[in-house]
């Protein structure tokens, strides 16, 4: 409930709503803490017990045992954060990160000095992808010349190969790395933050992901942190909590929330490095892509067709 | 604060914590791989609980004063050597190699050493000597106790800059295999362990090396443990631990 991203997210969803309809924890919404795999059946059929009328799972490792209890408590409904899930009484909820990586791209592409940016994913998978894929997009529709740099480091646990990939990014002319790689890209601010340290001029950058992790960038009077792709599970969980209050609850639908409802962010914290200039060049093409002007790519295939096409 | 306090606190807690598994398996004659599992859970439990205790939550804040790279003076000028080796480092990279010397230094030419060694090989031998093999082995668990506390403390912070459950994931027990791999030698653990960093770091720096820039990155992630397997299998011949290695001691027996 503390990690600060995901889950504690969407728990402040929850108690926000909770406190607009006055009820408190225990007493409306509760939550159950599962610390390891084995712990989820047990606590969903805790929750179905104490006839909550709403479940949330956050995070796709709890897919396939809510899609079981879904199936054997049809009166009681589901929602799953970050996967789909088929069940009549359940709804998926995703967030559109490709949008979100687009836009920082298109602010790394303003920001860069150096036209050379560096992507650090966790592992390669759709999901990354779809981060990589939109940030791609968003620095090359700013300026084609720009190169990118992709890694995976094939973990989301894995400071120490963060910090190496970030070394080798920043040694090799790179000054801004895009991270969409968990605990991975502790190493990769890590790295930032020891240049920073010897040598304040230098002019590099770190983009975090899922929240705004502008205080992991903080060293000495600077910030390392240029933005962060906020993704903001609170949101989701929030709407779909009051669409089920009041008996619409969008069961057996896929949910996808974006720029629409707010759920995805740029986040603007470090006044000095988000200059005027690169928020009002965010918020263009923020525009484009609401008046459907721009189509972001969510896939490698995609992204080759995107940048043909510029 | 500085640093450096922050690893000496690490080295007394990690020497402090280390009495439990002298007291079990030293006093207790309790079986050391359970009793050294038992204390890896226990570790990262009382980790993680004292820092939601502090904290309030799962996991610390960003260090404010961790150890920087920085440049050697002196060294850091010789031309070719110093940019590789004096340049951009972290002081504490060298501290451990110089450990690893101290600890050959220590193990192979001081009195302290041989009868170190001799509570491992033959305690008997060296109970009959007057050596004291209880106080022996107490000593030498709490010494391997702060080196890791040091260890630990030095990992989170040069490379992690926190503390969560997943800051400390698997280093420990690659620390084993470099101890197996290096021939339970010191200056042998320390050049396995080196060759672990350079495995690691293959696969990430393979993009700018013109030979490997081809090979499929797959290869290069499990570059490190299929060279470590070989490298057990093949070509350093028998890794023979201590012969009584695991094994309590029982005044008395034979």
């Amino acid at each position: 409930m503390d990690d600060k991203s995901f889950n504690q997210s969407a728990w402040e969803g929850l108690q926000e709503w909770g406190k607009e309809n006055g009820l408190e924890k225990g007493n409306g919404f509760d939550y159950a803490q599962s610390n390891e795999k084995a712990d989820y059946i047990p606590n969903l059929n805790r929750l179905i017990r104490d006839e909550y009328d709403l479940i949330f799972g956050i995070g796709f490792e709890l897919k396939e045992d809510l899609q079981k209890v879904a199936k054997q408590y049809p009166d009681t409904h589901f929602a799953l954060v970050d996967d789909t899930i088929e069940a009549d009484n359940a709804v998926s909820i995703t967030f559109k990160e490709h949008i979100g990586s687009f836009l920082v791209g298109v602010a790394a592409a303003q920001k860069t000095e150096t036209n050379k940016l560096g992507f650090v994913g966790g592992v390669d998978s759709p999901l990354i992808n779809k981060f990589e894929s939109g940030f791609i997009a968003g620095a090359k529709s700013v300026n084609p010349d720009i190169e990118v740099e992709v890694e995976y480091a094939e973990s989301f646990g894995d400071p120490a190969k963060g910090k190496i990939i970030a070394s080798n990014m920043y040694n090799n002319g790179i000054d801004i790395i895009y991270h969409a790689s968990g605990g991975t890209g502790n190493g990769v601010f890590n790295e930032a933050k020891d240049i920073k340290q010897n040598d304040p001029e230098r002019k590099i950058w770190v983009i975090g992901v899922d929240r705004d992790q502008h205080e992991e960038g903080q060293i000495g009077d600077h910030n390392v942190t240029l933005t962060s792709m906020v993704k903001r599970v609170d949101v989701a969980v929030k709407n779909v909590t009051e669409q089920a209050m009041n008996g619409e609850f969008p069961g057996g639908e896929k949910l996808e929330f974006g720029l629409e409802e707010d759920a995805i962010n740029v986040a603007t914290t470090n006044e000095d490095a988000m200059t005027k200039e690169i928020v009002d060049s965010v918020n263009e093409w923020k525009e484009k892509i609401l008046n459907g002007d721009v189509e972001v790519p969510q896939t490698h295939e995609e992204l080759k067709g995107f940048i043909d096409s510029l | 604060m500085d640093p450096w306090v922050s690893i000496i606190v690490a080295t007394f807690i990690g020497a402090i914590f280390s009495i439990i598994h002298a007291v079990a398996s030293v006093s207790f004659r309790a079986n050391q791989v359970v009793s050294g599992v038992a204390i890896n859970m226990l570790a990262l439990g009382i980790g993680v609980y004292l820092t939601k205790q502090w904290y309030g939550k799962g996991q610390t804040d960003m260090v404010s004063e961790p150890f920087f790279r920085t440049d050697i003076p002196i060294l850091a000028d010789i031309p070719i050597i110093g940019p590789i080796f004096f340049q951009g480092i972290y002081v504490t990279s060298y501290i451990a190699i110089i450990f690893a010397f101290i600890a050959w230094y220590v193990l192979y030419r001081t009195p302290f050493g041989l009868r170190l060694r001799a509570v491992g090989e033959h305690p008997m031998a060296a109970d009959t000597n007057g050596i004291n093999v209880y106080r022996m082995r107490y000593i030498a668990v709490i010494l391997s106790g702060a080196l890791g506390g040091l260890g630990g403390s030095v990992f989170a912070l040069t490379i992690v800059s926190n503390f969560s459950h997943s800051t400390i994931v698997g280093q420990g027990f690659m620390a084993l295999a470099a101890v197996i791999f290096g021939k339970w030698h010191p200056l042998g653990a320390m050049g396995a362990a080196l060759f672990f960093g350079l495995a690691q770091s293959l696969s990430v720096v393979s993009g700018g090396i013109p030979v490997l820039q081809d090979v499929p990155q797959v290869f290069l992630l499990i570059a490190p443990y299929v060279l470590t397997i070989l490298a057990l299998a093949g070509f350093i011949g028998r890794a023979e631990a201590p012969r009584a290695n695991g094994e309590p001691y029982i005044k008395g027996s034979r």
